[in-house]
């Protein structure tokens, strides 16, 4: 497959210890989230923290390790976007869970 | 009075816009190698499927009336004395976190055209892989063995905890696994030089790519399925 060999190899090029870093830090977060449930926090805190974490690692992972703070905007728009549409999915299913629930609770006498 | 015009005149340039746009296709993305556009498009389909599954579980989770097992003493380990939460799957996403950063590097030293590092920071991921699938191994042996678990009954509550467990670990376990084989064949390659004679090391990083999505996945496995 034939391709500009000049386009490839721009802007890859960036210190072992940016890597060392961010894997460092993403130790840090795992451990941190790994705490929470050691710790017993529960309730709204846990859930916050336990996302908060998740989002900086995942974040961390795309932004620098797999390159996508260097990449052109066209390209993140792409990869970055239609994700967002599962949120609706979210919705929709968190609706269609709770009647499933009320719907075994009452009708089934809790034995679904 | 000039004559209003027809939906034809209207609809017809604009969508041939819209075609002649989108089947240049190389234009979108001319500033990128293909094969990793086509890696971040394979990943994104990729994600919708993951979410699928864990969409899935949420929705069968917060539908289940029997009482969902507590996963901290459900993956407990029983160490000189001590149970201790979680611990394996700790290991576990350390493991793959480590793999993330030797990947990282490896495609570093890809760009640098250092064969030998890039090959043996590539055979160091596929080993923290393997070391991640024996745990996993280890895992589901213990739970289908020990605590009777099956993806259609689970004696510690709610039977949807073994199916979405096995759904969603299994479809991950097997990606673990193709990627692993992918850094094999793809090292094998850099370590003969492969990459050399055409001058490109882009594989290196599309492979770096798919091995950094299944940490990403991971990390939303582990939070959604093992701390919620």
């Amino acid at each position: 497959m034939q391709h500009d060999p000049s386009i490839t190899h721009e802007a890859q090029q960036h210190p072992i210890s940016l890597y060392l870093k961010v894997w460092g830090l993403l130790f840090l977060l795992s451990a941190m989230s790994y705490l929470v449930d050691y710790m017993h926090v529960q309730g709204i805190m846990r859930w916050t923290l336990i996302i908060v974490f998740m989002l900086l690692k995942a974040g961390l992972i795309v932004s620098i390790f797999m390159h996508m703070a260097w990449e052109r905007l066209s390209l993140i728009y792409a990869i970055l976007v239609p994700p967002l549409v599962l949120l609706v999915l979210v919705r929709i299913m968190t609706i269609e869970a709770n009647y499933a629930f009320w719907t075994r609770a009452i009708f089934m006498g809790g034995g679904g | 009075m000039a004559q209003a015009p027809s939906d034809r005149e209207i609809i017809g340039p604009t969508l041939r816009e819209i075609a002649a746009d989108w089947s240049a296709d190389q234009e979108v993305f001319r500033h990128t190698h293909w094969g990793k556009a086509m890696m971040w498009i394979f990943l994104l389909s990729d994600t919708f499927i993951f979410s699928c599954f864990l969409t899935g579980y949420m929705t069968m989770r917060s539908s289940a009336v029997l009482p969902w097992p507590d996963t901290a003493k459900v993956f407990a380990l029983d160490i000189g004395g001590h149970e201790i939460p979680l611990v394996l799957i700790a290991i576990m996403t350390f493991a793959l976190i480590s793999s993330s950063g030797t990947m990282a590097m490896a495609v570093n030293f890809g760009y640098q055209r250092d064969r030998r590092k890039t090959t043996m920071l590539m055979l160091l991921t596929a080993l923290f892989g393997l070391t991640f699938l024996g745990m996993q191994a280890f895992e589901w042996t213990k739970l289908i063995f020990e605590e009777g678990v099956r993806p259609w009954y689970n004696p510690m509550g709610a039977p949807q905890f073994g199916a979405s467990f096995f759904m969603i670990t299994g479809f991950h376990g097997l990606h673990v696994t193709c990627g692993v084989l992918l850094l094999l064949i793809i090292a094998s390659k850099v370590a003969r030089g492969h990459y050399d004679r055409t001058g490109d090391y882009s594989a290196v990083e599309i492979a770096g790519l798919y091995w950094h999505f299944v940490d990403l996945v991971w990390v939303f496995i582990f939070a959604f399925f093992y701390l919620w």
